[in-house]
């Protein structure tokens, strides 16, 4: 079993190929791995209530834990996230990187 | 205690991936974490002695009210505070990379290093994340 | 010791001041310095993998620019024995078909990608 911290800093409408990324995590996240996708900078674009984004419904619910960084969040005045995305400091990165999570930038 | 690995490429002021670096490098060590940052082309930069604040008629603003962010500054901030939590911040940028850039004038506790050096720190490191550029 | 996989998707970026890519240049130095080392090549950077790649011939004035060699990194990147695979989705997408590829490298399909990331120890998402 391994961890994995995923970290999202692109939104879906920035980036062609969050898709790909998306459905990386969802790869990983089979069988014993634990995966965090961590929403930070524009990543956290698509955690808004309201926002529309097929990748990321496509996660929220299943195994892969999915977080928003909360001065990401506060810098762009989104307060209330879509069921499934809770917003976490960037210490639980930092925690779990510590732990020796696989990281992985996009 | 752990160690992190962080490697950085981004040059100062340029994108939004600069300022979560320093934030995960400040919650490191805030958390009692040994950190290496190996800053790799125009991350080289970060470190650069030449940088100046200055004014901004926009704002409104003289050169103290602007207090103008310089990331020199937050460089020698964050080796300040990991002595100050007693935890050791290595910050080495690529020499070669500094050279081409001739920002060989960097603030003070900022070495040179090269990707072999760059493994070295991932290999004693618990994590390791690598920030790519565009 | 660690196995690393060097994920690239950035591509030509730089390439022309740094005559080369910096991501696979750096690959090749911890390899060189003993590390265990992968590359895979996904997004735009599986076009590194194709042959005839050329970049010569700018010239800016009285100066001329040497310019990268690409294939002459990825063939030396092969034959240092550092697994280079790409990502066989990506190659479709963009219309490249194996005959272009150089050889040694590998092809994956996307859906491998997961796979090859657990038999590593550590990524590096360039």
């Amino acid at each position: 079993m391994s961890k994995y911290v995923m970290i999202q800093s692109k939104s879906p409408w920035e980036s062609g190929d969050l898709g790909h990324f998306y459905a990386l995590a969802r790869e990983l996240g089979q069988g014993e791995n634990e995966v965090t996708l961590f929403l930070v900078q524009n990543g956290v674009m698509a955690a808004r209530s309201g926002a529309t984004d097929v990748g990321l419904d496509e996660l929220l619910g299943g195994k892969v834990r999915v977080l928003a960084d909360d001065f990401s969040l506060r810098e762009r005045a989104i307060e209330t996230l879509r069921s499934g995305v809770r917003a976490s400091a960037i210490d639980e990165v930092v925690d779990l990187l510590a732990g020796g999570a696989k990281a992985l930038w996009h | 205690m752990a160690t992190i690995t962080l490697g950085i490429m981004d040059p100062p002021y340029e994108s939004a991936n600069t300022p979560t670096a320093f934030r995960l490098v400040e919650a490191a060590i805030r958390k009692g974490h040994n950190v290496n940052v190996f800053c790799y082309e125009g991350a080289t930069a970060l470190g650069y002695a030449g940088q100046k604040q200055h004014p901004n008629a926009v704002h409104g603003a003289s050169l103290e009210e602007e207090d103008h962010p310089n990331p020199k500054d937050w460089v020698k901030a964050l080796l300040a505070y990991a002595a100050e939590k007693q935890v050791k911040l290595v910050w080495c940028n690529c020499g070669l990379c500094v050279d081409e850039r001739g920002v060989e004038s960097q603030v003070e506790g900022v070495c040179r290093g090269s990707p072999v050096d760059a493994w070295k720190y991932c290999e004693a490191s618990d994590g390791v994340i690598l920030i790519g550029t565009e | 010791m660690a196995r690393y996989l060097s994920i690239i998707d950035s591509a030509y970026r730089a390439t022309i001041e740094e005559q080369d890519d910096t991501a696979v240049w750096f690959t090749h130095a911890m390899k060189n310095g003993g590390a265990e080392v992968s590359i895979l090549l996904r997004g735009d950077a599986v076009n590194y993998a194709v042959t005839q790649q050329d970049a010569k011939g700018l010239r800016f004035g009285s100066r001329a620019v040497k310019g990268p060699d690409l294939v002459r990194d990825i063939k030396a990147v092969v034959e240092k024995k550092i697994p280079i695979y790409a990502v066989a989705d990506d190659l479709a997408e963009r219309g490249i078909v194996s005959t272009q590829l150089i050889p040694g490298v590998e092809t994956l399909p996307r859906g491998a990608i997961a796979k090859l990331i657990e038999a590593h120890d550590r990524v590096l998402t360039w």
